[in-house]
C-alpha cells in the first residue's frame, strides 16, 4: 500500500512539474506582454520593467530563476497590478474552496440518493424519470443553468442574491449551479454501481437466507455499490474547484477564476504560473487522498496491492 | 438452395438503435439541428435580395451581422422571427450561424483528437511491453492536468500565434478575409481542444487493440507475413469501428460545451462573430429585461447537447452491448 502511495506521489510531482513547465513556456513564447497595451511607456521604463522581472534574459535562464524562486517559496508578483501573487491567491482561494465544497455537498446530496433510488426501482417510471433528469443535468452546462437559476429563483426569493459574496446565503445559488452537473454524473455512477452489486451472488444468498430487504440494502449492497461513486468524488472535487470560473463569473464570486481569466487576457506570467501551480497541487493532493480513502474502503483493492 | 444471409453488425446495431426510443428521437433532433443550421442560411443567402435596406425590412432571412440600433430589443414578429438583440441584429439568423460555428468547432476538435487518440492508442496497444507502459504513463500524467485551464492556455497561445502570422498569410499566400477570420477565430480553439482531448480515446483504443491482438484473425494475418502497419491499420482498426464511433459521438457534446464555455468567458469566439456560447453570454447580460435573449439560445443549445448525449448512449448500447451500463 505504501508503495502505491509513493508511486502516486511521484506521479503527482511529475504532473506538477509538467504543468509548471507548460505554463512557463507558453506564457513566455506569447507575442506581446502586459506592456503592449500601454504604449505611452518610455523606453527606460520598459527597460526597467524587463530588468525587474528578468524578461531581458534568455528564456532558459528565466526558467532556472523561476524554479529557484519557487523553491524559496517566492511566487513573485502580478506584472499588471504589482500585488504579490501569494497575496492574491490567499485572498481568492478560500472563496474557490468554499464554492467547491458546497458544490460537492449539493452534488452528493442530490446524486447519491437519486442513484440509489433509481437502482432499487430499476426500470420503473421513477428510474426512467430520474435518469432523464440526470441526462439533462449532464448535458446542460453551468452557464445555461446559472443565469436561468439567477433569473427565476434569485429574482423571486428576497434573501438569495444573484451577485456578490458576503454571507453564507450568497453561497446557495452558485453552489447549486456548480453541483447540479456533478450530481447528475454521480446519480448515474451510483445507479450503475448499485445495480452491479445487487446482481452479485452474495446478495442473492442473503435474500435466500431471508434477510429483510432493507437490511440487505443498508448492510450489504451500499458498502460495495457506493465504491465507484466515492472513487468519482475525489477527482470531481478537484475539477469543481479548478473549473468553477464560469460559475464565479456568473455570480460574481471573488474566487480564483476571475484572476485566472484576467491573467490570461493580460498575459500576466507570474500570476498565471502561481494559480496554475496551485490548481495542479490541489488536483494531485485530492487524487492521492481519494486513492488512500478508496484503499481503506475496498478490502479487495488492498489485497491486490499486497499480493 | 437458398442461403440464409446473416445479419451484419451494422444492421443489428441499426435495429437495436431503432428500438431505443430516446436515442432514435435524438438522432432525428440532431439531424434536424445540423441540417437547419447549415441549409437554412445557405438557402436564405441564395435568394437574398441585393438591396440591403429592403432585406432588413421585408426579407425573412436577415444578415446576421447587420446592426441597427433603432431596432434593438424587438420582440418576435413576422419580420424578426425570434426578435432582435442588443445591437438590433436578428436573433434567428445569429442562432443559425452560431450553430454552424459551435457544431463545426466541436466536430473538427473531435476529428483532431480522434486522429491523435486512435494512432497513439493503437501503437501503444499493438507494441505492448515497455513502449506501452511508457506511453500509458505519459497519458496518466496528462490526465492529471486540469483540462479547462490547459485548453485556455493553449488556445490563447495558438491564437496569438495565428494573429501574428495574419500579415504573412494575407500577403504571401493571398488568403481572403473569410479564411483569415476562420484561422484566427475558430481554428485555435479547435486545435487546442483537439490536441488536448485525446487521452480517453487513446485508452479506449489501446485496451481494444490489446485484447483483439490475441484473436485468431490477427494470428492468421501474422502467419501470412503481413507488415505490422498493414495488420494494425487494415486488419485490427476496422474491427474497432464500433467503439470508436460510440466514443466519438460521446466526445462531440463535451467539446461543443468546452467551446461554448471558453466563448462565454470571452476567451473563445469573439463578437461580432457568432457562436452559441457567445449568444448565451450576451443573453445572460440582458436577462433581467430581455429574458428571451437568454432563454431561446439556452433551449436550442441544451436540446442539441441532450440529443447528442442520448444518441451516444444509444449507439453504445447498440454497437457495444457489453460496455453498456444496463
Amino acid at each position: 500500500m505504501l508503495k502505491i502511495i509513493i508511486n502516486r506521489l511521484l506521479q503527482g510531482i511529475v504532473v506538477i512539474a509538467c504543468l509548471f513547465t507548460i505554463t512557463f513556456f507558453l506564457v513566455r513564447k506569447l507575442p506581446g506582454d502586459a506592456l503592449t497595451s500601454e504604449k505611452e511607456l518610455s523606453a527606460e521604463a520598459k527597460k526597467a520593467y524587463n530588468e525587474k522581472y528578468d524578461f531581458d534574459k534568455p528564456v532558459t535562464t528565466q526558467y532556472r530563476i523561476a524554479i529557484a524562486k519557487l523553491f524559496e517559496g517566492d511566487l513573485r508578483e502580478s506584472t499588471k497590478t504589482g500585488q504579490p501573487v501569494s497575496k492574491i491567491i490567499a485572498h481568492s482561494f478560500p472563496t474557490s474552496v468554499v464554492l467547491g465544497v458546497t458544490g460537492m455537498f449539493v452534488a452528493i446530496c442530490i446524486g447519491i440518493p437519486a442513484g440509489i433510488i433509481s437502482a432499487l426501482k430499476k426500470n420503473s417510471y421513477i428510474d426512467y424519470s430520474t435518469m432523464l433528469i440526470a441526462m439533462i443535468g449532464i448535458s446542460v452546462p453551468t452557464f445555461v443553468i446559472g443565469p436561468l437559476i439567477a433569473k427565476f429563483i434569485g429574482s423571486n426569493v428576497p434573501f438569495l442574491k444573484v451577485a456578490g459574496w458576503g454571507d453564507p446565503f450568497d453561497w446557495v445559488l452558485p453552489s447549486i449551479t456548480l453541483g447540479l452537473g456533478t450530481g447528475a454524473y454521480l446519480a448515474r455512477i451510483t445507479r450503475a454501481g448499485m445495480l452491479d452489486v445487487l446482481s452479485q451472488d452474495y446478495i442473492r444468498t442473503a435474500q435466500a437466507k431471508g434477510v429483510p430487504q432493507q437490511m440487505i440494502i443498508t448492510k450489504h449492497a451500499l458498502k460495495g455499490g457506493l465504491i465507484p461513486s466515492i472513487a468519482y468524488i475525489g477527482p470531481a472535487f478537484a475539477m469543481l474547484i479548478t473549473g468553477s470560473f464560469i460559475v464565479e463569473t456568473i455570480f460574481q464570486a471573488p474566487g480564483m477564476g476571475q484572476h485566472f481569466v484576467n491573467a490570461t487576457k493580460n498575459r500576466d506570467p507570474f500570476l498565471l504560473q502561481g494559480i496554475v501551480l496551485l490548481f495542479g497541487t490541489l488536483i494531485v493532493v485530492v487524487n492521492i487522498a481519494s486513492d488512500i480513502a478508496l484503499m481503506f474502503l475496498n478490502p479487495r483493492l488492498r489485497q491486490e496491492e499486497n499480493a | 438452395m437458398k442461403i440464409e444471409s446473416g445479419n451484419s453488425l451494422w444492421s443489428d446495431a441499426w435495429l437495436r438503435l431503432k428500438k431505443n426510443r430516446m436515442a432514435f428521437i435524438s438522432l432525428w433532433i440532431v439531424v434536424g439541428i445540423i441540417l437547419s443550421s447549415f441549409l437554412i442560411p445557405i438557402i436564405g443567402e441564395i435568394f437574398a435580395p441585393k438591396d440591403e435596406a429592403y432585406r432588413a425590412e421585408h426579407y425573412w432571412f436577415k444578415d446576421p451581422d447587420k446592426q441597427s440600433l433603432a431596432n434593438k430589443f424587438q420582440g418576435p414578429s413576422g419580420n424578426h422571427w425570434l426578435g432582435t438583440d442588443q445591437a438590433g441584429r436578428d436573433l434567428f439568423s445569429r442562432l443559425l450561424y452560431g450553430g454552424q460555428v459551435s457544431l463545426l468547432v466541436g466536430l473538427l476538435a473531435t476529428l483532431i483528437s480522434m486522429a491523435i487518440g486512435i494512432c497513439y492508442g493503437a501503437i501503444s496497444g499493438y507494441k505492448g511491453g515497455k513502449t506501452d507502459s511508457i506511453l500509458m504513463r505519459i497519458v496518466d500524467v496528462l490526465y492529471g492536468l486540469p483540462f479547462l485551464v490547459i485548453v485556455i492556455l493553449f488556445s490563447v497561445f495558438i491564437k496569438a500565434w495565428a494573429q501574428q502570422s495574419v500579415g504573412f498569410l494575407k500577403n504571401d499566400w493571398g488568403w481572403g478575409e473569410g479564411l483569415i477570420n476562420i484561422t484566427v477565430n475558430y481554428l485555435p480553439l479547435c486545435v487546442a481542444i483537439g490536441i488536448l482531448g485525446w487521452y480517453t480515446m487513446a485508452r479506449v483504443v489501446r485496451s481494444q487493440v490489446l485484447s483483439s491482438k490475441k484473436l485468431e484473425y490477427v494470428e492468421a494475418a501474422v502467419s501470412l507475413g503481413l507488415s505490422h502497419k498493414n495488420i494494425l491499420f487494415k486488419q485490427i482498426l476496422p474491427n474497432l469501428l464500433g467503439p470508436i464511433i460510440v466514443y466519438t459521438t460521446l466526445t462531440i457534446p463535451g467539446f461543443i460545451l468546452t467551446e461554448a464555455g471558453l466563448s462565454y468567458l470571452g476567451l473563445g469566439v469573439e463578437s461580432p462573430n457568432s457562436s452559441w456560447g457567445l449568444l448565451l453570454q450576451e443573453g445572460a447580460n440582458y436577462m433581467e429585461t430581455q429574458p428571451r435573449l437568454l432563454i431561446v439560445p439556452s433551449i436550442v443549445f441544451a436540446l442539441t447537447l441532450l440529443a447528442l448525449n442520448f444518441l451516444g448512449d444509444g449507439l453504445r448500447d447498440a454497437l457495444d452491448p457489453k460496455a453498456s451500463k444496463d
